[in-house]
């Protein structure tokens, strides 16, 4: 294990100035992401247009470094996300966090996945692993995804 | 016998957890095992297992008395009157939730009020909740002040003429505060009022005696006093058990089984409903008299001074801010450290092998009140050493230069 790996530079600097941090006026959809273990808590905030487009997306909470960082990094990717792409990448990233080396999604751009894979070290550490994926279960409560029966960490 | 002495007693110590040296400062969540206490369930298990209270055959004739024994060693431990009101539960909370559930049942009705504090562990705050529901009582919490102290005066302040019970923590995991529970008893019982304490952190570190102490109920956690897990003890003054229901039904507990009905066992059996937790319990005797070799008043004089200590090194530490300056404090020390979470002090703790709690330590009415979703704790044993705090410090300094 190595601490370097899971808080790397991205990481701390997303934890200490988290982008899209504080609830915006005119959201029309919004779901908690909340964490019984630590109590920390992560709300989602989204302005969904008719397309199911992400026009506008915030989050607001309190918690560690990798659970901020992540939302933060989350915010960042998903605006002007259209709905089947938000799902996706959503999946993948899961997926990621949870067994695959890598992120899969086409729709990820390089710069985009090296942000992401930031977050990989909490692999390494099961006890974190909700803290890195707390805003995205959030997400996808905001999003009225249903989670696939058969496993778990997807959304359908 | 010195401190290195005591630790070589516990086997944990010897082994290398993630290449470094134990530094275990979490023994408010759970306490290591002395060896004694290891090889007691090891030897029951491989020479002397029986099940308890019910054959006749050598060996639960044997079981029986070894188990017996243990009740008669905790009741001359807290200082209890009659052996019998030492009862074996699952846990600390089945203790208190015993009590919650056949003291409601039988005694409190829509209207009455039990009085907690701010300072209780959800074990002392959930059992009771499930009476808001069924019964309609109403519960109360008596204020932390700003040093995370709860008063005698706050108590009575809280006090009215509608509150049936009162149940209180000994010693507050968070804060460390130690109450004045025996002044709390003495102004309850001058109203009629019966007091629970729940000793979880009370008994592992403080002596005790339930004859000075004079509460109606004191709850104990055995896995944090060196003993096994899975086990917890009732202490009750022999009127209340007399007089409450029955908590669970089935075996053991019984004196007579009819189709048309039933009648209840003696005491302590009315309430060891099924097979008990019968190693652990034989293995808790090991604990006691673990203790008792070393003597609870040197425990607590090692951890005071530990404590004094810990709070005079952190307090060095200009980025960390303790929690909780009560005015007779027990071995808890929790803190924040600027700009550090405490999930993310927890981990990189864990790096250098220095094992600590982080998050709301199952106190979130404390937690909310403090206005903090987490906080990070060391808590001390009999273990515990100089050098610990020395290197939690060390360790809190990593935290700061990563997140610096």
């Amino acid at each position: 294990m190595d601490l370097k790996e899971l808080y790397q530079e991205i990481i701390l600097e997303h934890g200490k100035n988290p982008r899209n941090l504080g609830k915006f006026e005119n959201f029309n959809k919004d779901a908690e992401g909340y964490n019984p273990l630590c109590g920390d808590k992560v709300h989602v905030y989204l302005k969904l247009n008719e397309n199911k487009e992400i026009e506008d997306i915030s989050f607001e909470g309190h918690g560690c470094a990798i659970s901020m960082a992540s939302a933060s990094i989350m915010t960042e990717l998903m605006k002007d996300k259209k709905n089947p792409e938000v799902k996706e990448i959503l999946n993948d990233f899961l997926s990621m966090i949870k067994q695959n080396p890598e992120l899969k999604s086409q729709l990820i751009k390089e710069d985009e996945k090296t942000k992401l894979m930031s977050l990989s070290g909490v692999k390494q550490y099961p006890m974190r692993v909700k803290c890195a994926t707390i805003a995205w279960h959030a997400l996808a409560a905001a999003m009225s995804y249903k989670k696939d029966e058969n496993d778990s960490e997807k959304f359908i | 016998m010195s401190i290195e002495d005591i630790k070589k007693e516990f086997p944990i110590f010897n082994n290398k957890i993630q290449n470094n040296d134990l530094v275990y400062l979490d023994s408010a969540n759970s306490s290591q095992k002395p060896q004694v206490v290891v090889d007691r369930i090891y030897d029951f298990y491989t020479k002397e297992f029986s099940n308890v209270g019910r054959s006749i055959h050598y060996l639960a004739v044997a079981a029986t008395n070894l188990y017996e024994n243990t009740r008669t060693l905790v009741q001359k431990y807290i200082n209890a009157k009659d052996k019998n009101e030492i009862v074996f539960t699952k846990g600390a909370t089945e203790a208190i939730n015993l009590v919650a559930n056949t003291f409601g049942q039988k005694h409190l009705n829509a209207g009455d009020e039990i009085l907690l504090t701010e300072l209780e562990h959800h074990s002392n705050y959930v059992p009771w909740h499930y009476l808001r529901k069924s019964k309609g009582v109403k519960i109360k919490f008596a204020e932390m002040d700003e040093n995370g102290d709860v008063t005698l005066e706050t108590i009575e302040k809280n006090i009215t003429d509608k509150t049936k019970i009162i149940a209180i923590t000994h010693l507050s995991n968070v804060t460390g505060a130690i109450l004045p529970v025996k002044e709390i008893t003495k102004l309850a019982h001058s109203k009629n009022i019966p007091v629970l304490i729940d000793g979880c952190q009370g008994a592992p570190h403080l002596k005790l005696d339930m004859q000075d102490l004079d509460c109606d109920f004191y709850a104990i956690s055995c896995h944090k006093m060196y003993g096994p897990t899975g086990l917890g003890i009732l202490y009750a003054k022999k009127k209340w058990l007399e007089e409450l229901p029955p908590y669970q039904g089935g075996g053991g507990m019984i004196r007579e089984v009819k189709k048309e009905g039933i009648t209840f066992g003696e005491l302590p059996n009315k309430y060891e409903a099924g097979t008990m937790a019968t190693a652990q319990v034989i293995a808790f005797g090991e604990s006691i008299k673990f203790i008792n070799k070393i003597g609870i008043e040197n425990i607590e004089k090692h951890e005071r001074e530990l404590t004094v200590y810990g709070e005079e090194v952190l307090r060095k530490n200009n980025s960390v801010k303790l929690i909780g300056n009560p005015k007779d404090k027990g071995s808890v020390l929790s803190f924040t450290l600027d700009g550090v979470h405490p999930h993310d002090i927890a981990t990189i703790l864990d790096e250098d092998g220095v094992a600590i709690r982080a998050g709301h330590h199952c106190c979130q009415i404390l937690h909310e009140k403090l206005g903090l979703s987490a906080t990070a704790r060391a808590s001390l044993g009999v273990y515990n050493t100089k050098d610990d705090l020395e290197q939690l410090n060390e360790s809190l300094n990593k935290c700061k230069k990563i997140f610096s």
